[in-house]
């Protein structure tokens, strides 16, 4: 079983470890921040881990346009239910980190309505989907949208802050990158939290898609 | 090429032909803006003029592009499907929509001008970024309007697609009209914006052609 699932123990290990680490160790005292600069170990992850999961759906709705195999349909759209799922955890934790940094729970930063419409772009991939009830159809339309929409999530978190004349995130809008002002101890606790929440992902995927595929087989049966 | 200019011909002369469609988009646009004018006054300041100019413009390019495959019937499709390759079928339509999204864009600006003055835009940033811009917003919703015909309910999913697809043009042309407000700019300052706004469009382009294929089969 150890051999198998290895890797499951190691994300749980590690998220355990950075939420415990994260709020025991000695952070830099920063002006404004203060201590909430410990959400960084549990705010940046879920936008890591939902990057990866809607990465790993873009190359599954590919493999499904190139072989129209079903499985690589219920992997791409699994994929994208996990990512809002931690999109919106990203969105909410980030909430919790502007009402106390910034003072209100939205602001209007590039990054943060990026992000919103970002989400809403992989909603509406949910609402395709539930719109078209032949399976095949619905498989091949909605990973052409999927590819659509990985385009927009590159464009509005990636290039769109970067041309906005101010952000109050860091590297956008001139700032500087968060990376150059990450002391050594904090890279200690978040670049594990990182890979551990990553890790937990794909994990979420897995059960997903299993819990899919048996209802699928079971409405087959009745 | 050739299977191109004539499927533009047809869309042309359908939309010569069957008049309503073309007429109610334009009756929609001067009935907007007549309404704006109505509530706003002659006197409105420059930002919420350029706000007001793209949203109208937007709903219009949508109602406009939205008909452009879901006014074409399944059976109509399958005879495409037979004569025409889905590139100059996609093509086709891109540059049609462009067309007409070119010239309602230039329509709404004139009656703008006429109801509510002109705040004196920088021709040489706003030119290009409305050309470039309206040719990207005409593309992008050709491809949502080619996904949403294929679904139940397309009018819905037109707007729930359409708005965060078109939504980084919108914002990007925003932003280049409120630049060209202030006077001359800066040419590197130009280029980065309209870099800005030709990337989005070649990579939209680009997807479509490429993915239009699988909307195209059944």
């Amino acid at each position: 079983m150890i051999r198998k699932n290895w890797w499951k123990l190691l994300g749980l290990l590690l998220v355990l470890y950075s939420v415990i680490a994260g709020l025991l160790i000695k952070v830099p005292a920063l002006p404004v921040i203060h201590q909430t600069i410990r959400n960084l170990f549990y705010h940046v992850p879920m936008w890591f881990a939902m990057f990866i999961m809607l990465g790993t759906s873009l190359v599954y709705s590919i493999l499904y346009l190139t072989g129209f195999k079903m499985k690589n349909d219920l992997m791409a759209s699994g994929a994208v239910y996990t990512g809002i799922f931690f999109g919106i955890m990203g969105l909410v934790t980030g909430m919790i980190w502007a009402k106390f940094t910034w003072g209100d729970f939205w602001t209007n930063d590039p990054q943060l309505n990026g992000a919103a419409v970002s989400m809403m772009a992989y909603l509406a991939y949910a609402v395709l989907r539930g719109s078209i009830d032949e399976v095949a159809m619905r498989a091949r339309i909605s990973a052409v949208y999927n590819i659509f929409a990985f385009m927009l999530l590159v464009i509005f978190l990636g290039v769109l802050p970067r041309l906005a004349d101010s952000s109050l995130h860091p590297g956008k809008g001139g700032n500087s990158s968060t990376m150059e002002g990450l002391d050594l101890t904090m890279r200690w606790v978040f670049y594990p939290a990182a890979i551990g929440w990553i890790i937990i992902a794909f994990w979420l995927l897995q059960l997903h898609v299993r819990k899919r595929k048996l209802t699928q087989d079971l409405t087959k049966y009745n | 090429m050739r299977e191109t200019a004539e499927l533009i011909y047809k869309d042309f002369m359908l939309e010569i032909r069957q008049r309503y469609a073309i007429n109610g988009i334009l009756l929609y646009v001067f009935s907007t803006i007549f309404v704006v004018q109505l509530c706003f006054g002659r006197i409105i300041d420059e930002k919420t003029w350029i706000a007001l100019f793209w949203i109208i413009l937007l709903f219009a390019a949508f109602n406009a592009v939205s008909k452009s495959f879901v006014q074409e019937s399944s059976s109509r499709r399958l005879y495409y499907y037979m004569i025409a390759s889905p590139f100059s079928v996609v093509v086709s339509k891109m540059i049609y929509n462009s067309l007409l999204m070119v010239m309602l864009g230039s329509l709404s600006l004139g009656l703008f001008t006429v109801f509510m003055g002109y705040p004196g835009l920088y021709a040489a940033l706003f030119v290009p970024a409305f050309l470039f811009g309206s040719i990207g917003l005409a593309s992008a919703l050709t491809m949502v309007s080619a996904i949403a015909s294929r679904t139940g309910n397309n009018a819905a999913l037109m707007a729930i697609l359409g708005f965060p697809v078109v939504l980084p043009l919108l914002l990007l042309l925003v932003k280049a009209s409120q630049k060209s407000l202030g006077g001359p700019v800066g040419i590197s300052e130009i280029l980065t914006l309209l870099s800005a706004i030709i990337l989005i469009d070649v990579v939209v382009i680009l997807l479509a052609v490429i993915l239009f294929p699988y909307l195209w089969r059944d």
